[in-house]
């Protein structure tokens, strides 16, 4: 995405080039966490649900596990849902940092992608800890 | 209720070497009396050198907008009866704008911020061409009027935060004039528009608080336009098409 957005700023001056590639990247960042928020809402919504059910059933953890354990639509559902937040929090801890601590836009980027990844590993491997634990 | 004879104790911005202060003036209040027959009565009455602008008092022209009592508003169609605390009014330019003199404001960059947001429309046709058609019932044409109506009063500018933290930020009234021009079918300058609303000093600058639309004089809301620039916007980065060339 990076290139491309170079290569449709390339051929302008500097100062217009940068202009450009950040509307790209605000654009691309804004689609990206809006889709992620429509992902976001459905599951936190049966997510929710979900625990509510699960306590008031009185469920152990190992009842909980019981259940998760061989489940293919368990791990798609939260697969997804870790997936959709680790696109949706770094891009908002990223404006924030931007906004309120002055952070330079490379170096929130680059932060913002290296907890995106941290978010992925550390929430699949869970996922992956209920289903096939 | 008719309040004739009793008195205003009206507090106005006036500059001076070191910045300004407000100034006190007792002035008789009227029926059905605007902010605005209050400023012309200290002016003609009280104090000459009193500076402010307005021309039309018919809230058509949008000069004649001041902050009063702490909230930007147009005067020339604001009833002090609405706004006065108790027979206390106080009047001060606008916000985010540099003062020129007492409560005249320069606007000249607030509206450099709409040529900059690409806020002229750009069409192909000349006079020997047949009109163009827009069917007043489709989607565009009807967003495209739900902002028209803007009299570039500033009320939006000055009650921004946003623009209050960065200046740079291109600021509701022109992002809704923007805006307007994107749902015009005739328009052919709309990637470089786009371009142009988009990133750190245009639409996502936005932190969607609603103080224009709550402050708009005419009832238009450039949090709805600001929202669609970010939809339109966002629609051409992931395509790649904005600000490339057309094809």
């Amino acid at each position: 995405m990076k290139r491309a957005a170079a290569a449709t700023a390339a051929g302008r001056s500097d100062a217009a080039g940068r202009v450009l590639a950040d509307a790209i990247r605000q654009g691309r960042r804004w689609y990206w966490q809006r889709m992620s928020a429509m992902v976001l809402a459905l599951c936190v919504l049966v997510h929710l649900v979900t625990i509510v059910y699960a306590v008031r059933a009185g469920l152990s953890a190992e009842a909980v596990l019981a259940r998760t354990r061989g489940s293919l639509a368990f791990g798609a559902f939260y697969g997804v849902f870790v997936l959709a937040c680790a696109v949706h929090v770094p891009i908002g801890l990223a404006r924030i940092a931007e906004e309120w601590l002055g952070t330079a836009p490379r170096v929130a980027d680059a932060a913002a992608s290296a907890l995106a990844w941290l978010l992925a590993a550390l929430g699949l491997v869970a996922v992956y800890g209920m289903v096939a634990g | 209720m008719d309040r004739s004879g009793d008195m205003l104790r009206v507090a106005i911005w006036r500059s001076r070497g070191d910045g300004g202060g407000f100034a006190h003036y007792d002035v008789p209040r009227e029926a059905s009396q605007t902010v605005l027959d209050v400023v012309t009565y200290v002016q003609r009455r009280l104090e000459p050198s009193l500076a402010y602008r307005f021309a039309c008092r018919v809230g058509m022209c949008g000069s004649c907008a001041m902050t009063v009592n702490g909230v930007a508003r147009w005067t020339c169609r604001t009833h002090v009866a609405r706004v006065a605390d108790g027979d206390r009014l106080e009047i001060a330019p606008l916000a985010n704008l540099p003062v020129v003199k007492d409560l005249v404001t320069d606007m000249r960059e607030f509206f450099d911020k709409w040529a900059r947001a690409r806020g002229r429309f750009g069409g192909a046709r000349t006079r020997r061409d047949d009109f163009a058609r827009v069917d007043p019932a489709s989607p565009a044409r009807r967003a495209a009027d739900a902002g028209i109506e803007c009299i570039g009063c500033g009320v939006c500018y000055a009650s921004c935060d946003v623009v209050r933290w960065r200046p740079d930020f291109l600021g509701p009234a022109a992002l809704n004039r923007a805006w307007t021009l994107v749902n015009d079918s005739r328009d052919t300058a709309q990637r470089e528009r786009l371009a142009a609303v988009a990133g750190d000093a245009g639409c996502h600058a936005c932190h969607t608080q609603g103080s224009c639309t709550e402050r708009c004089p005419k009832h238009i809301a450039p949090t709805a336009a600001i929202a669609g620039l970010k939809r339109a916007t966002a629609r051409a980065a992931v395509r790649g098409t904005l600000g490339a060339e057309p094809r």
